[in-house]
């Protein structure tokens, strides 16, 4: 397909730019002519959202009456919710050094005594903090999630593993469930299940079981082939050589699907006290609508503490090596901690005892109001240079224009980009949001996912580069990026609100912050991919170092580097939906709506998919043009 | 080590999937009403809606049933929309300040049969459009919504763009606010500012920078006392003029705010929900507790604490014999 | 084990494997016998056992020869259907194994076939002791006893006191040591070699060629030793067959192959071999000249031409050759001094100038 565009470019001896550049004219110019005319202005009532809420009525009003409900999803709410309550009565039940003490004791087998004390330091931030029974109630509704996501994710990922054709089925569905920002299932989670911790754990395990599934298949797949035809050579049956030589073997590997899921449950897991899940993010939102930092900060640590233990652990538990002489005590010492913890369990009071606890609101409320009132004209500056330059031009330009004129540039843009398929794939989203109604509103949230991918892009390759060029500067950087990508997103809606108040701008500030790490590291790794060799002979060729970052690294870095376009606009995305809690509006407010208002579900619900129709736009756009990379490689295409 | 860590929550895992079976296998039983049956016995779920005024009646009515009548307090924070859904599924059972809603009363009252009211709250509430007066003192008539276009431009943001900016609070607020710009042909734009903070910071810049704003608020509020505030006369409010939510061109009306608990609840809920149903007081009683948490800096437990301190004879009458 | 002297080890009757989406349709049609490019031209499909048939002793060392490529290794593995060939019939002692179910299949592989490989395939996670006793263990053989039969047999192959090790612990030829003792603790049969030795070293790949040697005369099981290597062919095969683009070109002892290449193929492989090495005076004996004297020293038919050399140049006359008890012929110094100087065939005198 490609090659059709591609044939077409270097027949006609184009520079490479003339292409969008092309469009970017024929654009305006349809604009200039046509502008005002065919668009799409949004309505709240229009008819397919009044349709979606009369089928959420209906569903509601036969929710006792249907065998669907009573027989499958509320016995499936049930389970998950016994699960929950099994997991949080047990964690309750340890009592707060209990809890602590196995904490130790699982980092301690994981990781020796660095990570024990990790998980004992770690855990115990969260009575210092103030909020150990959010985090209890968190760390239950995380471990419900994952344990519904391995229990399901592990046996499909190995059967994946070992079955190409599951492959293949499974894919486009894992990509789908991992461009979806986690926002847009909240509303049908609530139409089935309910509000509720049974179905913030739901929400969360179809957020986390994706790496679950695709790391453990990749695992298996990664085993030794030769293992497995001795193994198969001896006689041993498909089971066997499953449980002796796959799982053994992809252990270290699956334990990171673990890991990740982990990770992914915990960034989800705050998103679900949306629909009203107990836990810390019952305390973020709490802030986040009183617009009070002090309340959110302890909760937002909490959970970076919880992600960054529960990470190190599993990570630990990884790297262990595969037959590691594991020392005879370490079981004892485990078994020491933990009942060490229990018995102080009956000696210590119940609570964490309040003494202990840090008060942190007054004086991190006071540092915020001194921020706000010392910084005003300069935040303030920004915020609305940014909204009346570039923000609200290029949004009047998107909603103004007609919309087959915006269909149409990004059909070609997307040609010319990766191909006539994913083209096509990237109109049919957009014209099916245009069906759902959503029209004006997904161009204001595509605007600010514009905005905010150029602004990522731009940090992303200056911080990026900085990292490859100076080995001090990245040593610097690397535990900021490390630290950075275990935060769950939320977090970042924290600065964003304190510096800036609740406007569109904040969304994308919040946005930019959380998806530039990835890219700023994907970057570096990019250019420092490229090989060595080459360096050295543009260095002998008398190159300078502009000359040789110009000509020969971000050149040949150009895969590593539309790589992290695509990724840095898949998190985007997340995030500017996610922004609707800091004033974002559009897409992202419509979903937050559809489960505050009964009113406004439907439209809640079209905007969840619609996000997610974006969503597979803006990944068709962008994901051809890796494949389309360098020239030899277009003719050996 | 993983695999067998593993293995024991899994153990743990079906065990506990073992028990929520049995609970279904109660036949014919609505499957969400089960779970509600804990939370009767020692402990109250009280849903905390998002506006402080709302928070005070809860905490002063938690603080009383914990220390007077020995009940566990949960005040899960869930807006109000969905806080009804709970009295479905068990994880509310009080809402205690309720600002009309007759759809959800019909639905879950009337039709399903999951909640019932418990009463006045004794507070009087009104919803409206506010300015802070040094706008009205400026601009003479601005506080008619017909000259309200005439002003339009002085409200413009950047978040509003050509339009004047309506800003707006939490999404799960009880809101014509659409319905009236469009009807009433306003020159507006509703921008939501996410929070009752949002409005509150708001109205505090403009009195203090004499920023124009025109903002959606309400009434019992603790802000009246701090900031002079004026409301924007609309079309006055008669009987129905707002029955269809897509028609509304008149005022919002002025509502007795009231409780409203599972029937579960009411049923097993014994004296707290005795508690409940008896619990009334002024807005004055509210705009001093909810000023204590928002500007003394207060914790919810602390302001109820000194309000029912100071004012034994009010709560004294509500405790159930 | 139940298979008689005369019988055959292993039979192969006109095995195919292609490999591709229409490898049912290539076989039914006159397309399978396509030149390879030709074929995957037409057909997308890659023929990579075509038409082989062998049979293999009892006790046989059979080796299969062939460059990469060639489909010696998808042939070894189509014996016990690793790989499922697409057509053909394989009996191994008298069962026909296409027709084998998989349990039957499984039993086969459990205690009559089994295999040693290129890059050994030891599990990591599990020591020496317990990669041994791996076939044992699936074929459900209690703790004890597949430990003290992986003891036995790591002595047998020289790892006593390695027992407890973990495989990246222990050097390439180590391993493949470990991968021999695994195949052997089961008590095969037949043992298959798919280029055991062609990722080691040179000097560890010459022990391991002695050992297999020794194995062989010491548990006498029936081999079938794939390689690239020629002269790892000649050292150990009794029979070699060669095979190129997925057919038998030629088969035979290695004194057939070199002395007697079927076509330009074998004779490039072979053309660097020291024929001395190979061949024996069977290869050159003549009858004798009327009048040459017949009392020269005696030596047997198999032996080497260069060992003939040392007995020659301490007689002058001819020496007699007997193959059996019976006098085959005899070969004089000028017959050995022409073998030597490369000038004794036609063949010979192709080969120089190709």
């Amino acid at each position: 397909m490609s090659a059709t565009a591609v044939g077409t470019r270097s027949g006609l001896r184009v520079p490479g730019w003339a292409a969008p550049a092309g469009i970017a004219v024929l654009f305006v110019a349809g604009y200039l002519v046509f502008r005002g005319a065919g668009t799409l202005p949004h309505d709240d009532d229009a008819p397919q959202f009044l349709a979606i809420t009369d089928l959420r009525e209906w569903v509601d009003d036969n929710k006792n009456a249907s065998p669907v409900f009573l027989y499958f999803i509320n016995y499936i709410r049930l389970f998950v919710g016994a699960i929950f309550v099994a997991l949080q009565s047990a964690l309750h039940g340890l009592g707060w050094p209990g809890l602590i003490g196995l904490m130790a004791g699982l980092g301690w087998l994981a990781g020796g005594w660095r990570i024990g004390l990790l998980g004992a330091a770690g855990f115990a931030s969260f009575g210092v903090l103030g909020v150990w029974e959010s985090s209890v109630d968190t760390l239950a509704l995380v471990g419900t999630a994952v344990l519904l996501s391995l229990v399901i994710g592990l046996p499909l990922g190995v059967w994946a593993g070992r079955s190409p054709r599951l492959r293949r089925a499974l894919n486009p569905v894992l990509d789908i469930m991992q461009i979806m920002p986690t926002f847009a299932y909240l509303a049908p989670m609530v139409l089935f299940f309910q509000i509720g911790a049974p179905a913030g754990a739901i929400a969360t395990m179809i957020y986390a079981i994706p790496p679950a599934i695709r790391i453990t298949a990749l695992a298996i797949e990664q085993v030794s082939p030769v293992a497995v035809e001795a193994s198969a050579s001896l006689g041993a049956t498909s089971w066997q050589t499953l449980r002796k030589v796959h799982l053994p073997l992809a252990r270290s590997t699956m334990t990171l699907a673990v890991n990740q899921t982990i990770m992914m449950a915990l960034s989800m897991v705050v998103i679900a006290n949306l629909i009203s899940a107990p836990g810390l993010g019952s305390d973020i939102i709490r802030g986040l609508s009183r617009q009070n930092v002090g309340i959110m900060l302890p909760a937002g640590l909490a959970i970076v503490v919880m992600a960054v233990v529960l990470d190190r652990t599993t990570m630990a538990a990884a790297h262990r090596r595969a037959h590691e002489r594991t020392a005879r005590w370490r079981w004892p010492v485990a078994a020491g901690l933990v009942a060490g913890g229990v018995a102080l369990t009956y000696a210590l009071p119940p609570a964490f005892p309040g003494q202990w606890v840090l008060p942190m609101g007054g004086p991190v409320n006071d540092a915020v109001r001194w921020a706000e009132v010392n910084w005003y004209d300069a935040t303030e500056a920004i915020k609305n240079v940014t909204s009346e330059a570039l923000l609200n031009p290029l949004q009047g330009l998107l909603t103004s224009a007609p919309w087959w004129l915006v269909a149409a540039a990004v059909l070609l843009l997307a040609w010319w980009s990766s191909g006539i398929r994913p083209a096509l794939t990237a109109l049919g989203c957009l014209l099916a949001i245009a069906l759902l109604g959503l029209w004006e509103h997904s161009m204001v949230t595509l605007t600010m996912v514009v905005v905010a991918v150029l602004a990522v892009l731009v940090i992303g390759l200056v911080l990026g580069v900085a990292a490859a060029r100076s080995a001090r500067y990245s040593a610097v950087q690397r535990p900021l990026l490390d630290a950075a990508q275990t935060m769950p997103s939320f977090v970042y809606l924290l600065p964003a609100l304190a510096l800036f108040g609740p406007t569109k701008f904040t969304a994308i500030f919040a946005s930019v912050i959380y998806a530039a790490p990835p890219v700023i590291r994907l970057v570096e790794q990019g250019i420092r991919a490229v090989p060595h060799p080459v360096v050295e002979a543009a260095l002998s060729a008398g190159s300078t170092p502009g000359q040789l970052l110009r000509k020969v690294q971000l050149p040949m870095a150009r895969q590593a580097i539309l790589l992290a376009a695509n990724q840095g606009i898949v998190l985007t995305l997340a995030m500017v939906v996610l922004g609707a809690l800091v004033g974002g509006g559009a897409l992202g407010y419509d979903v937050v709506s559809g489960f505050s208002q009964r009113t406004d579900f439907g439209m809640g619900f079209a905007a969840g998919v619609a996000i997610v129709l974006l969503g597979i736009m803006l990944d068709r756009i962008t994901q051809g043009a890796d494949r389309r990379s360098s020239p030899h490689q277009r003719n050996s295409v | 080590m993983k695999i067998r860590l593993l293995a024991g929550l899994l153990v743990l895992g079906l065990a506990a999937g073992c028990g929520g079976a049995k609970v279904e296998d109660t036949p014919g039983s609505a499957a969400p009403q089960a779970s509600s049956g804990a939370s009767a016995g020692g402990t109250v779920k009280i849903a905390i809606n998002p506006w402080v005024g709302y928070e005070a009646s809860a905490n002063v009515v938690a603080y009383l049933l914990k220390n007077e009548l020995g009940y566990t307090v949960e005040l899960p924070e869930i807006k109000e929309q969905l806080a009804w859904e709970g009295f479905e599924t068990g994880d509310v059972d009080v809402i205690i300040e309720n600002w009309g809603h007759p759809d959800l009363k019909q639905k879950f009252i009337d039709e399903k049969k999951v909640a019932q009211v418990a009463g006045s709250t004794g507070n009087k509430g009104v919803i409206g459009w506010y300015i802070p007066k040094w706008m009205a003192d400026k601009h003479p008539g601005i506080t008619d919504y017909k000259n309200l276009n005439k002003y339009a431009h002085l409200f413009k943001t950047s978040e509003s763009g050509d339009k004047g900016q309506l800003l707006f609070g939490d999404p799960s607020y009880v809101s014509n606010e659409d319905a009236l710009i469009k009807n009433l042909k306003l020159d507006l734009k509703v921008v939501t500012g996410g929070s009752e903070a949002a409005l509150i910071k708001g109205a505090q810049q403009a009195q203090e920078q004499q920023k124009p704003l025109l903002f959606y608020f309400w009434d019992p509020h603790w802000l009246f006392s701090k900031t002079e505030l004026v409301r924007v006369n609309l079309p006055p409010y008669t009987e129905g003029c707002d029955a269809d939510p897509k028609k509304v061109a008149c005022d919002y009306a002025e509502m007795d705010l009231d409780k409203i608990v599972s029937t579960k609840f009411a049923q097993t809920g014994g004296k707290a929900y005795e508690l409940v149903k008896n619990f009334s007081w002024t807005n004055e009683d509210q705009n001093a507790v909810a000023d204590d948490m928002t500007n003394n800096g207060m914790t919810g437990e602390q302001a109820a604490k000194k309000w029912v301190e100071a004012n034994t004879a009010t709560w004294q009458a509500w405790i159930p014999k | 084990m139940g298979v008689s002297p005369d019988s055959t080890a292993i039979e192969v009757e006109g095995l195919w494997k292609i490999f591709g989406p229409t490898a049912e349709k290539v076989l039914r049609c006159d397309d399978r016998f396509l030149e390879p490019a030709a074929l995957r031209e037409k057909t997308g499909c890659t023929a990579a056992v075509r038409d082989v048939s062998f049979t293999v002793r009892p006790g046989e060392v059979f080796v299969v020869m062939g460059l990469s490529g060639s489909g010696k290794s998808t042939l070894v593995r189509c014996l016990t259907r690793l790989i499922e060939p697409s057509a053909g019939v394989i009996r191994i002692g008298g069962e026909d194994v296409g027709q084998a179910s998989p349990a039957r299949l499984r039993d086969l592989r459990r205690h009559r076939v089994s295999m040693v490989f290129q890059h050994f395939g030891l599990l990591p996670h599990r020591r020496v002791i317990d990669n041994v006793g791996y076939g044992l263990e699936i074929q459900g053989v209690g703790r004890a006893a597949r430990h003290a039969r992986a003891g036995e047999i790591l002595s047998l192959v020289g790892l006593d006191g390695h027992a407890d090790a973990y495989p990246d612990q222990l050097s390439g030829g180590m391993q493949q040591r470990v991968g021999l003792a695994r195949a052997l603790a089961v008590d095969p049969e037949v043992m298959l070699f798919d280029e055991p030795f062609s990722a080691l070293d040179p000097l560890i790949r010459r022990d391991m060629q002695a050992e297999v040697i020794r194995l062989h005369r010491e548990v006498g099981k029936t081999m079938v030793f794939i390689t690239h290597d020629l002269s790892e062919a000649l050292k150990l095969g009794e029979r070699i067959a060669i095979m190129r683009a997925g057919s038998i070109v030629q088969l035979g002892t290695p004194e057939e192959l070199v002395g007697a290449p079927a076509d330009d193929y074998v004779a490039d492989f072979v053309r660097d071999v020291p024929r001395s090495h190979v061949l024996t005076l069977r290869w050159i004996c003549r009858p004798p000249e009327p009048g040459e004297p017949l009392d020269g020293p005696e030596l047997p038919a198999s032996t080497v031409i260069k060992d003939a050399v040392a007995v020659a140049s301490a007689t002058s006359r001819p020496i007699r050759v007997v193959d059996e008890g019976e006098p085959a012929g005899v070969v004089d110094r000028v017959d050995l001094l022409t073998f030597l100087s490369g000038q004794d065939t036609d063949q010979q005198a192709v080969q120089a100038t190709t």
